[in-house]
């Protein structure tokens, strides 16, 4: 059986037909053709799937589908505006912060939204927002500092 | 993190004009990262994809009476059941794309299952769900089998079957023994001299590699009759001729696209995703997908196998270990896949960094009821490693010794002669000891603090291969025959002698000479031409050419060598320095029975191989016979 | 196959139950059993009732609705004291959805928001109009929850510790909540509560009464340490053995009933 659900997904209205009891994930993914957000997991544990919800993360892969008809969905596939990069982009680039690139959509979701909630944030608040997302290349130290950095250009400019 | 650059160390050794070293360099992928934009694998859509998932065994160990997939067949959304008698080439070892080892896993299981979690069915629908619920339709009558899940319980006489094709539930190495053997010298003797005996007992467990990406591959029909595969894995060919082994097709037909991984670590090189991904796509004409869950990549996916380690040191009460022994117990789980050829690089490994003058190994690749093991990072090594640390550290205090300064003492040093009978080159353990003392305040004496790893190698004994006692225990089906246990390295056995200067064992000592045609270098193709003197035939693994040449090939003089022949050691018979004839001609019918890489002191053709020496030079790029079989296309010449 | 029924309101939502049938509230347990196939229900029963997001307060009595989210109880000054038990479950993507009712359901090891209801003698609101305490709430775990009736505890008399491996983000080798009433100085009607060390969370009477009449220190609390595990049988996971879990309760209880630090 499938619903219609209309939700913002990067900020253009987004109509999507979902199967009955499908995740977020698969309909972004599927339906939505935006395959940023990754599947590592289908239990909430790694956070590969993060997404923002109303401008806060959520794990996809454990959100029922139709509950965001009506609500605002933002992916790492609408972080960067065509060539020009978000500054938690740039900073992950220059920071060596990704390796396999797995988990680092995921990340990057739940650093934005830390950063927009709090432009500066201190080390143990970074490690805090990124405490739902597994890494199992970079030891996060480069994803930390990446965070940081982004804060501070941010901030900067 | 700042890196230094000790440019004080080995200054003239290199030439320090790195322009990439010390500088940060873009990952060329990353921008694709960052924005979400990498392909893996699964980042490929496709119309009308269907899902695949297994039936899997609950029992660590368990006939199987009967399947009865009927009810899910019915079920709605399900467009096949696969059984291992619908795969073409169900057994297959992962190594027989270099001949080694015998075929012993299915794809599928049909008769028995070894492990938790082993597949039995594949299920192909239209969604997850469906797939789901008609796996647990299926009906598998089983009957329970006694298990095993110990390493040294697998290796007791009584112990139940793990892997029919390795009835011992050990590998079997070269046709003669259960264990993979290294012999150097005559540790008993040295025993005897030593003023300490120092014992200790090492264990790792299994590990899972633990990628965020589970593993996975999906399989599409092409218009041109071939097959296209997306897969995460890390060994894409590895995965092709798998692949068309099992299917019988020919690697014409696949198309294989892979490469971006979200990470691997090892655990992404077993090649089962893409054959059954394949197999269905064969069989329903459709994309399929074959992604394990969360569950299946931590129950199912090969972890790095657990080991269990016994050391035995015999160390004088300076601190010098004059004889090292090991015994070692490789956990393969059920089925071979990597683990006889980590039991070899870990014995390449032996006796870690040090000069010790007689080393003894017995490792065995053993079967249990547990999930097949596979690569990690450090594979073979990292569990031996962290053993043989433990263990110095343990000497240390017997011997009431700084336990860096031991290290120091027995680093080994440029021209120290290694246990696998090659030299010692560019040693730098001694400073990298001195660089971590310096950097932790760790106070090191005036001696241990001058010592330098470009002096003092080489000297005595250790700079030479030393007489060697050999013997034959652990020849395979002994345990079982006998009903005993193997007992830790005991140096039974019948015994033999190998003179000093020997780089090889001695074909009576080891029955059939582990000679492989497919290592032979083609020289004529290479354009290699062969020093003065030296017979222009290619090195094989029992070939003693390589060694008893190598001192006095004169473009040998750039690095310090040590002629064993001028230290008076006996020259050798004629049989092992120029190969019959009829060996060279030989069609490469046969496939050979070992792998090429093996470090013991029977088997030094990877050593040999990647030696120095002007007659090794060309051992890689060598034909493979019997290889190719399934990889289509002529291999580069 | 899986079906989705969604209504106006909880009261209809609830009538809609039936034991093939799940109440969705965040969705992080459930979700997750969707996603690996679970047959045991074929339904999932959703309302887009907001009353059942609402935080009602009337003085020192509170009102938390079974939808509220911990990233909900998280940003409530009113509901400051249950910070520490909010902020223990999960990373902050679990916590933007799991729901307070969804925690009171949560299995072992879950249920870290449960433990500290229950050492403040919540009662549960059903959708019926029944009310139960949180404890026998436990003890049959079914019906739909509507909302939580929780007295504000005074001053510092509230302690919440949760134990874990990894920090910041872990689950629970143990959570632990008290209430340290007191009267004339000395402990009295003292609740205390455990997560992780039974099958659901549990009030640990023999504590309880150790507690009472005695005074807050070392020596006060010397026979409520000795009976920390009594009728307990911590169950094994992967988490930790139910032999280290009885090892280490005293030690964690003594540190949340004196407010030691954890090191
Ligand atoms: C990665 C991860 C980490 C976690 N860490 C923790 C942790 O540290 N501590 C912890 O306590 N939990 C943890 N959890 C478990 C879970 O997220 C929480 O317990 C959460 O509070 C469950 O709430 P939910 O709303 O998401 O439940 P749901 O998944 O929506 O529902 C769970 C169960 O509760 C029932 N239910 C939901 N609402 C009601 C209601 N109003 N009335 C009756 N029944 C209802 C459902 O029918 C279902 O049976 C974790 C989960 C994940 C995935
Ligand atoms: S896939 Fe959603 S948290 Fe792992
Ligand atoms: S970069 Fe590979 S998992 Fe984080």
């Amino acid at each position: 059986m499938k619903s219609p659900v209309t939700f913002r997904l990067n900020g253009s209205e987004t109509a999507v037909f979902v199967d009955s009891g499908a995740n977020l994930l698969d309909v972004l993914r599927r339906g939505c053709g935006d395959l940023s957000p990754k599947y590592g997991c289908g239990q909430g544990s790694c956070g590969a799937c993060t997404v923002l919800i109303g401008g806060e993360p959520h794990v996809s892969c454990l959100v029922l589908a139709e509950t965001v008809a009506g609500r605002s969905v933002e992916t790492t596939g609408g972080l960067s505006n065509g060539p020009d990069l978000h500054p938690l982009q740039r900073a992950f680039i220059e920071g060596f912060a990704a390796q396999c690139g797995y988990c680092t959509p995921g990340m990057l979701m739940s650093a934005k939204a830390l950063l927009d909630r709090n432009p500066s944030p201190t080390r143990s608040e970074v490690e805090e927002a990124i405490s739902g997302n597994l890494c199992r290349c970079t030891g996060y130290e480069p994803i930390i500092d990446a965070i940081l950095e982004a804060a501070k250009q941010r901030g900067a400019a | 993190m700042n890196a230094e650059y000790r440019k004080d160390l080995f200054a003239d050794e290199r030439s320090d004009d790195f322009d990439i070293i010390g500088k940060p360099v873009i990952r060329q992928d990353i921008l694709g990262h960052v924005t979400g934009r990498s392909k893996f694998y699964d980042d490929h859509a496709f119309d009308g994809l269907l899902h695949m998932r297994c039936v899997r065994s609950p029992h660590h160990h368990a006939r199987i009476r009967s399947v009865d997939s009927s009810a899910a067949e019915r079920q709605g959304g399900v467009v096949r059941v696969l059984g291992g008698r619908d795969v073409p080439v169900n057994t297959n070892t992962l190594l027989s794309l270099i001949n080694f080892g015998r075929d012993d896993e299915p794809l599928l299981a049909t008769d028995k299952v070894g492990y938790v979690g082993q597949p039995i069915l594949a299920v192909v629908a239209t969604s997850v769900r469906a797939a789901q619920e008609a796996v647990d339709a299926v009906k598998v009558d089983y009957e329970e089998l006694p298990h095993v899940l110990d390493v040294e319980e697998a290796l007791k006489p009584e112990a139940p079957i793990v892997n029919e094709e390795y009835p011992n539930n050990s590998f079997d190495y070269f046709d003669t023994y259960d264990h993979q053997k290294l012999r150097f010298g005559d540790v008993e003797t040295a025993f005897s001299k030593a003023d300490h005996i120092v014992e200790g007992e090492y264990q790792m467990s299994p590990i899972e590699q633990a990628p965020i990406e589970t593993c996975g591959a999906i399989a599409a029909p092409e218009t041109n009759d071939r097959i296209t595969v997306h897969t995460s894995t890390q060994a894409l060919f590895f995965s092709v001729g798998v692949t068309a082994k099992q299917l019988d097709v020919s690697s014409a037909r696949l198309h294989f696209i892979g490469g971006t991984v979200g990470g691997g670590f090892g655990g992404k090189v077993d090649s089962h995703h893409e054959p059954l991904a394949a197999l269905a796509c064969l069989a329903t004409g459709k994309p399929v997908k074959y992604m394990w869950d969360r569950a299946e990549e931590m129950q199912v996916g090969g972890p790095r196998g657990g080991e269990r380690w016994r050391i035995k040191d015999g160390v004088m009460r300076d601190g010098r270990i004059i004889a090292r022994a090991f015994t070692g117990f490789f956990d393969a789980g059920a089925y071979t896949r990597l683990s006889s050829y980590a039991v070899q690089k870990s014995t390449g490994h032996l006796p870690g960094p040090y000069s010790i003058p007689n080393v003894a190994s017995n490792v065995y690749c053993v079967f249990t009821n547990r999930t097949p093991s596979t690569a990690m990072r450090g594979f073979g090594i990292t569990a031996v490693d962290f053993a043989i640390e433990r263990h110095m550290d343990k000497v240390a205090r017997a011997v009431g010794m700084d336990p860096i300064e031991l290290r120091i003492l027995n680093a080994y040093r440029d021209g120290d002669m290694k246990a696998h009978r090659r030299e010692a080159k560019n040693c730098a353990l001694i400073e990298s000891c001195q660089a971590v003392a310096q950097k932790t305040g760790w106070r090191l004496s005036a001696d241990a603090a001058r010592a330098s790893s470009k002096s003092g190698g080489g000297v005595g004994a250790l700079g030479v291969i030393p007489e060697t006692v050999t013997d034959d225990e652990g020849r395979i089906g002994e345990r079982r025959r006998s009903g005993l246990a193997p007992e830790p390295f005991s140096g039974q056995g019948t015994r033999g002698l190998l003179p000093e200067g020997h780089s090889s064992n001695n074909s009576s000592a080891f029955g059939n000479a582990p000679q492989r045609e497919d290592m032979e270098a083609e020289i004529e193709r290479l354009g290699f031409i062969g020093a003065a003197g030296v017979p222009p035939t290619p090195q094989g693994p029992m070939d003693e050419t390589a060694s008893s040449a190598r001192p006095i090939a004169p473009s040998e003089t750039a690095h310090t060598t040590h002629p064993a022949g001028a230290r008076g050691g006996p020259s050798l018979p004629a049989a092992y320095t120029q190969r019959p004839a009829s060996t060279i001609n030989q069609p490469f019918a046969q496939p050979p029975a070992q792998a090429p890489g093996t470090p013991a002191a029977q088997q030094p053709a990877a050593a040999e191989a990647e030696s120095e020496s002007a007659t090794t030079h060309f051992q890689r790029g060598v034909r493979r016979p019997g290889v190719s079989r399934f990889i289509s296309g002529s291999r580069r010449r | 196959m899986l079906e989705v029924q969604t209504y106006p309101t909880v009261g209809e939502a609830a009538s809609a139950m039936d034991d093939q049938a799940r109440f969705l509230g965040g969705g992080t347990l459930i979700m997750n059993r969707v996603n690996y196939g679970d047959r045991r229900f074929n339904r999932i029963v959703r309302t887009t009732d907001a009353s059942l997001s609402e935080i009602r307060v009337e003085g020192d009595r509170l009102e938390v609705g079974a939808g509220v989210t911990m990233a909900a109880i998280l940003a409530s000054r009113d509901l400051d004291f249950l910070s520490p038990a909010a902020r223990a479950v999960g990373g902050p993507a679990i916590r933007n959805m799991a729901s307070v009712g969804g925690n009171l359901m949560a299995p072992h090891p879950y249920g870290d928001l449960a433990v500290a209801l229950l050492a403040l003698d919540a009662v549960v609101r059903m959708v019926s109009g029944e009310e139960l305490s949180l404890e026998d709430f436990l003890a049959r775990r079914n019906g739909v929850v509507r909302s939580l009736l929780i007295r504000r505890p005074r001053g510092d008399e509230f302690r919440f510790r949760k134990v874990s491996r990894v920090k910041p983000k872990g689950v629970s080798v143990m959570s632990m909540a008290a209430r340290l009433t007191r009267s004339a100085g000395r402990l009295s009607g003292v609740r205390v509560a455990y997560g992780a060390m039974a099958s659901t969370p549990v009030r640990v009477r023999a504590v309880e009464s150790a507690l009472e009449g005695v005074s807050l220190d070392h020596a006060g609390i010397t026979a409520a340490l000795s009976a920390a595990t009594e009728g307990l049988d911590p169950p094994d996971d992967p988490i930790a053995s139910g032999w280290y879990r009885r090892e280490v309760a005293p030690v964690h209880l003594r540190r949340l009933l004196l407010g030691e630090d954890a090191r």
